[in-house]
């Protein structure tokens, strides 16, 4: 069977570049996370070691005599902020492959871009607002669980609260002026957090001795390090995808 | 395969259903790559909790519970 000239590339470009471009914004957001997160992180080690020190039956978390030292453990922050741009990235080349096959028109890697965006605020944004960062020293280790499971959970409503989102503008026909479209996408997006945020359990850890200003402080570049990974794989991933599709156009121009 | 003359979607060189295959099998492991950054304890990657102190701060500044 023949195949039609495209210019789209197949699953695997597709993935390796999602992949390259999540590790190096992943590698990026560690930076960033290195210079505006790594002081509040001592700050938060130190309470807490003062905090067990104090009180030595509670040894939840070691960070003194630890397998990993506190050196090591800053550079396993871009240890651990690479491969997880690199799995992000993967699983934005694969959502952007699966959804170009209904796209209408070849896409020159705007829709990885808008798809960046909405894995921004569906995968962090709304579970964050829900379930902010915590510092080590704030959280009690005995609800670990229900906290990662609720978290999960939150991160699966907030893409369900995206696709709602896309859902409502789509609902509203073409021929529709744009402000309704936008009314029915925020419509539907909100209608699903609101749900989420009242029937998700809340957590409420924060030892009251725990300085405020440290916490704003270390969520605030909690918040900017994903930002920084999912602003950087957008534009990395539309880039890269862009040169790939010129490319592909260009070589397959004077066989046809 | 749906068409309308015009705008006709595009269909992905590799065939639909190999193609959904390799998607899932590439999600699985991206899936277990995340959980090893962001959530294993040593059970899965059988390091004790070497990996999980080693991405502890990566952990925290991700947004991950951790602790």
């Amino acid at each position: 069977m023949p195949l039609t000239p495209t210019t789209t590339p197949p699953f695997l470009a597709v993935l390796v570049r999602g992949l390259f471009a999540g590790l190096i914004a992943g590698l990026l957001a560690g930076g960033f996370a290195y210079v505006a997160g790594e002081p509040h992180v001592e700050a938060a080690i130190a309470i807490e070691e003062a905090a067990t020190h104090a009180e030595p039956a509670t040894g939840a978390h070691d960070h003194g005599d630890a397998l990993v030292s506190r050196t090591g453990q800053r550079g396993g922050l871009f240890l651990a902020t690479g491969l997880f741009g690199a799995a992000m990235g993967g699983l934005l080349a694969t959502a952007y492959v699966l959804l170009s096959r209904r796209r209408r028109a070849e896409d020159d890697g705007r829709s990885g871009l808008l798809l960046a965006g909405a894995a921004l605020l569906g995968v962090v944004i709304v579970p964050f607002l829900k379930y902010p960062a915590n510092p080590p020293a704030v959280g009690d280790p005995a609800t670990i669980n229900q906290r990662t499971v609720t978290y999960l959970l939150m991160v699966v409503l907030g893409l369900v609260a995206v696709w709602a989102g896309s859902l409502g503008y789509r609902s509203v026909g073409a021929q529709a002026p744009p402000w309704l479209r936008a009314a029915a996408a925020v419509g539907g997006f909100l209608l699903v957090t609101a749900v989420a945020y009242v029937v998700m359990p809340s957590f409420e850890e924060v030892p009251s001795t725990f300085p405020a200003t440290l916490l704003w402080n270390f969520r605030l570049a909690s918040l900017g390090t994903q930002v920084v990974l999912w602003t950087g794989i957008g534009l990395l991933f539309a880039a890269l995808m862009h040169h790939e599709r010129r490319r592909r156009a260009a070589t397959a121009l004077p066989g046809t | 395969m749906s068409s309308s003359a015009s705008s006709q979607p595009v269909v992905h060189p590799a065939g639909s259903t190999r193609l959904l295959w390799t998607a899932l099998a590439t999600v699985v492991v991206l899936a277990l790559l995340t959980y090893l950054v962001a959530f294993d304890q040593g059970a899965v990657s059988r390091s004790g909790t070497y990996l999980h102190e080693l991405m502890h701060d990566g952990r925290h500044l991700l947004g991950v519970p951790c602790h």
